[in-house]
C-alpha cells in the first residue's frame, strides 16, 4: 500500500498530527500522571490490588462493562441496517432522536427511567444494563450508518445470486466491511460502560459500584490519594488493552463504491424495527416531558444564562474538538506507526475516571508556573478532549474509505499534492467533520461528569444547574429542573439534525 | 521541524501569559472569590451592598459537592483557588482544621451566634459557622393516614415490623445527608448497638440509594416522584419547601430522628487578600446576608435574631435535642463507620 501517494507527505503529516498530540498530553497525560503520581509517591500499589474488595469491584465492573457492550451492538445493529438500507421520510429525524438520551444528563434520565421500572428493579444490574444500552445504543448507529450505506447492494446482490443465504451474505460480504467501525463503536461504547458512574450510582444503587465509582469515594470523600492513583492506573492498562485489542487495522482494503442503493424497500421490516426503537427512546423522554413545569422561569435569569452558557461552551468545544479532530484523523489514516500510538491517546480520555482528571487538572495547572484555575476555557477545552475522538473516529473512517488510487490519479492528471488533497480527501473528509462538529456540539451540551470536577466561575452550564435545581426540595424545582432537561434534548437533538442536514448536501 | 516548535513553544507561552495576566488582574482589584459547593444558593445582588459599603467585588467559584470542594482546597494548600470556602459541614470539619488549608480568623459578629451553635465554632478558630440545619427522617402524612398507621416519632420504632419496607435513606459512603443519619443512629444506639440496629433496620426492609435526589424525589411518596416509600431521609426544612397554596405541607420531619449540622466557611491560608476576605466573612454573618439563607438554601441561620419566611416557622422543624457527634470522634471514625456499615447493609 505504501507505493501508492499517501495522503500526505510524511512531515506534513507529522506536523499536522503534533497538534492534538500536544493537547492532549498538556491537557490530559499531563493531569493525570500529576494527581496519579502523587497518590502512588507514597508507594503501597500491591496492598490496593490486592485487597479482595476491589478485585470484586473491578471484576463486576470489567463483566458489567462487557455484557453492556455485547447488548448495545445486539440492539443497535438492526437499528443501523434499517437507517442505513431504507430510504423514507423522517429517517434523519429518527437519526438525531436517537442521540438525544446519549446527551442527556444522567440524573435526568436516571429519574425519568426509575419511574417507568418496576419498584422491584430499582437498584438492580438489570437496570444498570438497560440504561446503558439506552444511553450508547446512538453511538453504535451512528457509526456504523454511515459506513453501512455505503457497501455496494451489488455484492450483497452477488453473494445471494452465488447461493447464499441472507444471513451468510450478512457474514461473508457485510460484515468484514463493517468490522472497523463496529470495533470502533464497541470500543467507545466498552469505555462509557466500564467508567460509568451516574448511571450506576442511580440505577443500580450502592450494591454495584464500579471502579469508577470507587475512586470517586477515595478521591472525593475520603481523600485517599494512595488507593484512588492504584484504581485509575488499573482502569487506564485496562482501557489501554481493550484499545489496542479494538483497534488493529484490517488485514484487507475492501473495495467499496460510493453508491447508495437502498435495498427494496419493506416496510414491515423498518416497522418491526424501529417502532420499538422509537418508542423505547421516547417513553423516558416523555416521563420526563410530563414532569417539567414553570416554563416561563425558562426565559428569566439563571435558566436563560446557563442556556447561553451551554450554547457558547459547546460552540467553542466543538470548534476544537473538530479542528483538532480532523489533524488526529489525517494523520492516524497515514501510514506511520506512530498514528496508531496518537489513536489511542486520543481515546483514552474517554476511558479515564472523570475525577482522576478533574483533581489532576486541579494539581497541574495550579502550580506557580502555570495557573489555570478560574480561566474561562478550562471548561470547553475539557469538552473538547472528550468531543475530539468522536470527530477522530469519523474522520479516519472517511479517509480509509479513499482508495489510494483515486490520489494517483488526481496526481498523474497534473494536481498538485494540495490540489490532491482539496479534492480528494477534503471531499471525503468534509461531511465526517461536519458530523463529528455536531456530535462534539451535542456531547458539550450534555457533559456533566468532568466539568462538575471543573470549579468554575460565573454561570452554570444547563446540566449543572438541572442538578442543582434537581437536588432541592419542593415541587416547583422539580418541575422547573426538569423543563431546562426538555430544553437540553431539543438543543442537543436539534444540533444533531440541523448538522446532519447540512452533511447531506456534501454527499460524495 | 524545528520552527513550528518553536511557533508552538511560543503560542504555549503566549496561552500561559493571557492565562497568568488575567488572574493577575484579579489580585490588583480589590475583589474576593468565595469557593463553595453546587448547593450554595443566594438571592442576586446580595452583595451589592457589601460591596457599596466595602469597595470589594464577590465572585462564587461554585464546584462539585461539599467533600470534592474541601479535598480540592486541601490539595493546594498555601495556593488556594480563591479567598474564602463556604460549605464545610460538622462531619468535615476536623479534617479541615487539621489540614493546616484554613488561616485563623475570630470575627467580632461572633457575638451574635445563636447560642446553640458556640459549642460548634473550633478552637482555633479556622472555621465560622454560618448555617445550621438537621437531617432527619421525614413523613408523608396522607399516606399514613390512608393506612391508619401512626407516623413513627423515633429511631426505635423504625426497626418496627408494623414500619417494614417503608424507608429509604442515602449510602452514607456518598451521601452527605446519608452520613449525617448514619451518625445520628450512632449517637442514638452507642458504638456498641448501632450495628444491630442497622442489621434491624435491614430486616425491615430499608431501602438505600446513592444520593439525596434518588431518595427524596423518585423512591419518597410525598414528593414530585411519587414514589413507594413514605419514609425518607432528608432535611428538618424539607417540609417547609413542600407547602402547597393553600399553605399545608404534604410531609412533616420528625423531630426526634435528626443529626444536627452546623455548616461553616473558612479563610483560605495563602490567600492574597485576608483583609478583604475576613470583611467578607464579616458580612456573611451579617443580619442582611443570614435572612437570605433560609429561603435559598432551606438551612436556618447561625446568628441569633434573624426573621425565617412564615413557612419555615411552621412546617419547618428545628428540634431542641437533635443527635450530634463531636467532629474529631466523626474523623477518627468515618471510614471505618461506613465500611462496616456497607458490611451489614449491602453485602
Amino acid at each position: 500500500m505504501d507505493h501508492h501517494r499517501p495522503a500526505l507527505n510524511r512531515r506534513v503529516v507529522r506536523l499536522v498530527g503534533f497538534a492534538p498530540a500536544v493537547f492532549l498530553a498538556v491537557f490530559f497525560v499531563w493531569p493525570v500522571v500529576a494527581i496519579v503520581g502523587r497518590g502512588l509517591s507514597g508507594g503501597g500499589l500491591v496492598d490496593v490490588i490486592t485487597d479482595p474488595i476491589l478485585v470484586r469491584i473491578a471484576w463486576f465492573t470489567l463483566w458489567q462493562a462487557v455484557a453492556s457492550t455485547l447488548l448495545t451492538l445486539l440492539v443497535g445493529l438492526p437499528v443501523a441496517f434499517v437507517l442505513a438500507r431504507y430510504q423514507f421520510r423522517g429517517r434523519r429525524g429518527i437519526e438525531s432522536l436517537l442521540v438525544v438520551p446519549f446527551v442527556l444528563p444522567t440524573v435526568v434520565v436516571g429519574t425519568a427511567f426509575l419511574a417507568l421500572l418496576p419498584n422491584s428493579w430499582h437498584g438492580t444490574v438489570e437496570a444498570v444494563l438497560i440504561a446503558h444500552v439506552y444511553f450508547n445504543v446512538s453511538v453504535v448507529v451512528r457509526t456504523l450508518t454511515p459506513v453501512w450505506r455505503q457497501v455496494d447492494g451489488r455484492l450483497t446482490d452477488a453473494a445471494r445470486t452465488l447461493g447464499a443465504t441472507p444471513w451468510q451474505s450478512f457474514r461473508r460480504v457485510v460484515a468484514p466491511i463493517l468490522q472497523p467501525a463496529l470495533r470502533s463503536a464497541a470500543s467507545i461504547v466498552f469505555m462509557f460502560t466500564f467508567t460509568s458512574f451516574g448511571v450506576v450510582l442511580f440505577l443500580g444503587g450502592p450494591r454495584h459500584p464500579t471502579l469508577e465509582v470507587e475512586i470517586y469515594r477515595r478521591t472525593a470523600q475520603l481523600l485517599d490519594l494512595r488507593s484512588a492513583a492504584a484504581l485509575a492506573l488499573i482502569q487506564v492498562v485496562c482501557m489501554a488493552a481493550v484499545l489496542g485489542l479494538a483497534g488493529r487495522r484490517p488485514k484487507v482494503a475492501i473495495p467499496r463504491r460510493f453508491v447508495e442503493r437502498p435495498t427494496s424497500f419493506n416496510a414491515w421490516v423498518v416497522l418491526a424495527i424501529l417502532v420499538p426503537a422509537v418508542v423505547a427512546v421516547l417513553a423516558p423522554l416523555v416521563a420526563l416531558a410530563t414532569r417539567a413545569g414553570q416554563w416561563r422561569a425558562l426565559f428569566t435569569g439563571r435558566p436563560f444564562d446557563a442556556l447561553v452558557t451551554s450554547a457558547f461552551t459547546a460552540l467553542v468545544a466543538a470548534g476544537i474538538a473538530t479542528l483538532l479532530g480532523c489533524a488526529a484523523g489525517v494523520c492516524v489514516n497515514a501510514p506511520a506507526r506512530s498514528s496508531r500510538l496518537l489513536e489511542v491517546l486520543l481515546s483514552l480520555p474517554l476511558g479515564t475516571s472523570a475525577v482522576t482528571v478533574g483533581f489532576g487538572l486541579l494539581v497541574a495547572f495550579s502550580g506557580p508556573l502555570l495557573d489555570l484555575r478560574g480561566n474561562r476555557l478550562v471548561i470547553p477545552v475539557a469538552h473538547a478532549i472528550i468531543g475530539l475522538p468522536f470527530v477522530m473516529r469519523l474522520v479516519t473512517a472517511a479517509l480509509r474509505d479513499v482508495h489510494p488510487r483515486q490520489r494517483d490519479a488526481a496526481a498523474t492528471l497534473g494536481a498538485s499534492p494540495w490540489q490532491v488533497w482539496r479534492t480528494v480527501d477534503w471531499t471525503a473528509l468534509r461531511r465526517p467533520a461536519a458530523l463529528g462538529a455536531g456530535f462534539a456540539f451535542a456531547v458539550s451540551v450534555g457533559e456533566f461528569g468532568a466539568s462538575v470536577f471543573l470549579v468554575r466561575r460565573g454561570n452554570p452550564t444547563l446540566p449543572t444547574l438541572i442538578n442543582e435545581t434537581l437536588g432541592r426540595p419542593g415541587a416547583s424545582n422539580n418541575q422547573l429542573g426538569h423543563a431546562m432537561a426538555v430544553v437540553l434534548a431539543l438543543l442537543s437533538g436539534g444540533a444533531l439534525y440541523v448538522v446532519d442536514r447540512m452533511g447531506e448536501r456534501w454527499k460524495a | 521541524m524545528n520552527r513550528p516548535l518553536t511557533k508552538l513553544a511560543f503560542s504555549l507561552v503566549l496561552l500561559a501569559g493571557a492565562c497568568s495576566t488575567s488572574s493577575q488582574q484579579s489580585t490588583q482589584s480589590q475583589s474576593v472569590t468565595l469557593v463553595t459547593h453546587d448547593s450554595f444558593f443566594v438571592t442576586d445582588g446580595i452583595f451589592d451592598s457589601f460591596t457599596k459599603a466595602t469597595g470589594i467585588t464577590v465572585t462564587v467559584a461554585q464546584g462539585a459537592d461539599a467533600g470534592v470542594v474541601l479535598n480540592q482546597a486541601i490539595l493546594t494548600k498555601g495556593r488556594p483557588d480563591g479567598d474564602v470556602l463556604w460549605g464545610v459541614d460538622n462531619t468535615l470539619a476536623s479534617r479541615a482544621v487539621s489540614s493546616g488549608a484554613f488561616a485563623s480568623y475570630k470575627s467580632s459578629a461572633l457575638k451574635n451566634l445563636d447560642p446553640g451553635v458556640v459549642a460548634f465554632v473550633p478552637k482555633g478558630n479556622e472555621l465560622t459557622p454560618v448555617d445550621v440545619g438537621d437531617v432527619c427522617i421525614n413523613a408523608d402524612v396522607k399516606w399514613f393516614a390512608k393506612k391508619s398507621l401512626a407516623v413513627p416519632t423515633s429511631l426505635a420504632m423504625l426497626t418496627d415490623p408494623a414500619y417494614k419496607e417503608l424507608l429509604v435513606v442515602q449510602n452514607p459512603a456518598t451521601s452527605s445527608p446519608g452520613l449525617a443519619f448514619l451518625l445520628a443512629t450512632i449517637a442514638h444506639s452507642g458504638e456498641t448497638g448501632w450495628q444491630q440496629y442497622w442489621k434491624d433496620l435491614r430486616r425491615n426492609g430499608v431501602q438505600v440509594v446513592d444520593g439525596w435526589v434518588g431518595a427524596y424525589t423518585v423512591e419518597f411518596s410525598g414528593s414530585a416522584g411519587k414514589g413507594s416509600r413514605p419514609l425518607v431521609v432528608s432535611y428538618g426544612s424539607s417540609p417547609a419547601a413542600e407547602v402547597s397554596d393553600d399553605g399545608t405541607s404534604p410531609t412533616v420531619a420528625l423531630k426526634d430522628t435528626c443529626f444536627h449540622q452546623v455548616e461553616y466557611v473558612g479563610i483560605l491560608k495563602g490567600t492574597k487578600h485576608e483583609a478583604a476576605a475576613r470583611k467578607l466573612v464579616d458580612f456573611l454573618l451579617s443580619a442582611e446576608f443570614q435572612a437570605d439563607v433560609a429561603p435559598n438554601m432551606y438551612v436556618f441561620p447561625a446568628v441569633q435574631g434573624v426573621t425565617v419566611p412564615p413557612a419555615f416557622a411552621t412546617h419547618g422543624i428545628r428540634p431542641t435535642k437533635p443527635f450530634d457527634i463531636p467532629a474529631s470522634d466523626i474523623e477518627k471514625n468515618r471510614e471505618r463507620w461506613i465500611n462496616e456499615w456497607t458490611t451489614i447493609v449491602l453485602r
